[in-house]
């Protein structure tokens, strides 16, 4: 187990890159010994770069890693004692289950009483036990990534587990089930893990820590909570949610921000300054009042529990998921922001700095 | 409520019906042959399986087939490990991907009556490149038209010419059919070269292989052309293969029925050893 430090790291793919070039546009960050990660972003965003180059199986193009105070750049996958689950089970077909299990820590030399001890040991973890004698070719998709689960735990020394999109070919409701046992297993090895996926829920179900990742650059690093309450970024508000945040087009005007041509209360005071202004405001956080915004109601669906309705303010959309009732389809309805949670974005990032309740 | 709509079947007919032209009718006609005697003019006698026991009972049908396992036996275990060995130094992916593919395919795309000439001339002392190279440089005496370990060597070589890239590009299919994640995978389980040999390429090969080794038993136990083209089945009868032998009674001497009862028993050792083999190679997987 280690704590991994990754220092302006930089990839590209094409040799002499220019700067558009870069999978990943430096990267500094520190994964804590121990802790649950997740890696979220949409398909090329550079999230399997970097886990392939914390696993080894790729070379940065510049910047180096750490494990601890190793530098470990230079060093291939199976010098690195770290283990990766990938998209699609990788299982070893003509071996049985017990096999598969025991093949990292035969590959080194460990003695066959220790290999036995260690899978029985991940092999109840993992609930396989009355599986450890047939041939894996014949297990289903699920059991198969548990396998391939059980390969990385096996040995005693890893220090990271790594998953890249693990839950891909599983079937839905055998999903929830698996990711409870990812969960629980992290709290019983307490290796690092760091989980890749462009699926929210999975990530923020898992993960302690959730780091946001769009076009090759880390964008937030937070908690689940953070990421939904105080998005940095308008992508992150975006991804993160569903539906996503409200981004608003804003002008600036004597110090505050105006949408279709009405004043907006923001959180806070304006700290950055920029071209490109956007307010940020979360369906959640938006509701229906007596005065106010005039918008028209342009679809109304009911998700059970509440109500999503989505309404057109001058020529934006604007989201608003509300309890009670509905209004009608073609209604003109007012809106109103919760202050505290409408904020303004200059350039995409946060431009708006929460006030200190005192 | 399950309904039986039988119009299903006259769509297969067609087929049917062509492969009762090309297969069934032929080889009904050679059963007929080998039940009976003909002194020509078309007259034809019941015989019963004296054929067949005839053939059976023959020496010169046993020192054919005999012949015919050794070839087949020589090619196979000379083409298979040399396709993989090729297929597996062949690249995955680049510019030089086609440039192999192509020169691979190339000794395929050639008739094979021309490879059996080519050869043929290839090796003869004197004349051919081989030939003239082994006997006039080296000193090696090397002449198939009077050595029979010669010609064996020759009708050899040829068919691993001719044949082993066949083997290559259906293992090859089958390699670069691996994702990349297997290898990645085996790298961080910290498997060696021959573990990720063992354990990833070839199980993973074990389809396309066995294809492979099945119709390069069906061709080379079936082989007419290209020995026939180069050494005619000599010197004397030490190149003589099933077929040519086959071919020799049938039209040399017109021997209609023995032709047929020989024909019929090729056809059945060659599907009963097709059969054999891939019943071996897939109970693996039924299990």
């Amino acid at each position: 187990m280690a704590k991994i430090t990754l220092s302006k790291l930089r990839h590209s793919y094409v040799p002499d890159p220019q700067p558009d070039d870069y999978a990943l546009k430096e990267i500094d960050h520190v994964w804590d010994d121990g802790g649950a990660y997740a890696l979220l972003g949409p398909s090329g965003c550079g999230k399997s770069t970097l886990l392939n180059i914390i696993s080894g199986l790729l070379q940065p193009s510049e910047g180096r890693i750490l494990f601890d105070e190793t530098d470990v750049t230079d060093l291939p996958p199976a010098k690195r004692n770290i283990a990766q689950v990938f998209q699609f089970p990788v299982i070893y077909d003509t071996m049985s289950v017990y096999d598969n299990l025991a093949f990292p820590l035969r590959n080194r030399g460990r003695p066959e009483d220790v290999v036995k001890a260690r899978v029985t040991a991940i092999a109840e973890m993992l609930e396989v036990t009355s599986m450890l004698k047939t041939r894996a070719a014949h297990l289903t998709p699920d059991n198969k990534q548990k396998i391939s689960m059980g390969r990385g735990l096996v040995r005693e020394d890893v220090n990271v587990v790594m998953f890249d999109e693990p839950l891909t070919v599983i079937d839905p409701h055998l999903k929830w089930k698996l990711r409870s046992k990812l969960k629980e297993l992290h709290q019983r090895v307490r290796a690092t893990m760091i989980y890749v996926t462009h699926d929210q829920t999975e990530a923020l179900t898992f993960a302690d820590q959730v780091v946001v990742m769009d076009l090759g650059v880390i964008v937030q690093i937070g908690t689940p909570v953070d990421l939904f309450e105080r998005p940095a970024h308008t992508f992150v508000g975006h991804f993160i949610g569903s539906p996503g945040m409200n981004v608003l087009p804003a002008e600036l005007r004597d110090g505050g921000a105006f949408f279709v041509g009405r004043p907006v209360p923001l959180e806070g005071r304006i700290v950055k300054t920029g071209t490109l202004a956007q307010i940020g405001v979360r369906p959640e956080y938006v509701s229906l009042a007596d005065q106010g915004l005039e918008a028209v109601v342009t679809k109304v669906a009911d998700l059970g529990r509440h109500i999503l309705v989505e309404t057109r303010a001058g020529d934006t959309k604007v989201a608003a998921i509300i309890q009670g009732d509905a209004p009608a389809k073609g209604e003109t309805v007012h809106l109103d922001f919760r202050r505290d949670q409408t904020r303004l974005y200059l350039d995409g990032w946060l431009a708006t700095e929460a006030e200190t309740r005192e | 409520m399950k309904t039986e709509n039988q119009k299903a079947w006259f769509f297969v007919l067609p087929v049917l019906i062509l492969v009762a032209f090309n297969a069934l009718v032929p080889l009904m006609t050679v059963v007929n042959y080998s039940v009976q005697e003909t002194f020509g003019n078309n007259q034809f006698f019941w015989e019963g399986l004296g054929w067949f026991e005839q053939i059976l009972r023959s020496e010169r049908f046993h020192a054919s087939l005999g012949r015919q396992f050794f070839f087949t036996f020589m090619i196979l275990i000379i083409e298979v490990p040399l396709g993989i060995a090729i297929a597996l130094a062949m690249p995955r992916r680049g510019f030089w991907v086609p440039v192999c593919l192509v020169l691979m395919a190339l000794p395929m795309l050639i008739p094979w009556n021309v490879v059996g000439s080519m050869w043929n001339i290839f090796t003869l002392p004197r004349i051919g490149l081989l030939g003239y190279f082994l006997n006039d440089v080296l000193g090696i005496h090397y002449d198939m038209t009077q050595q029979p370990v010669a010609a064996w060597i020759t009708i050899i070589v040829m068919d691993v010419w001719h044949w082993t890239s066949l083997v290559v590009l259906l293992c090859y299919a089958g390699l670069v059919s691996i994702p990349d994640a297997y290898y990645q995978a085996a790298k961080i389980d910290g498997a060696s070269n021959w573990k990720v040999f063992r354990y990833i390429q070839l199980p993973k090969m074990k389809t396309v292989l066995t294809i492979a080794i099945l119709l390069r038993f069906m061709d080379s136990f079936n082989i007419y052309t290209e020995p026939f083209v180069l050494t005619g089945g000599g010197p004397g009868n030490s190149t003589t293969l099933l077929s040519i032998d086959l071919v020799k009674i049938a039209l040399g001497q017109f021997d209609l029925g023995p032709a047929a009862a020989m024909s019929l028993i090729y056809f059945a050792i060659t599907l009963f050893v097709s059969w054999l083999f891939y019943t071996l190679m897939t109970k693996d997987d039924q299990e």
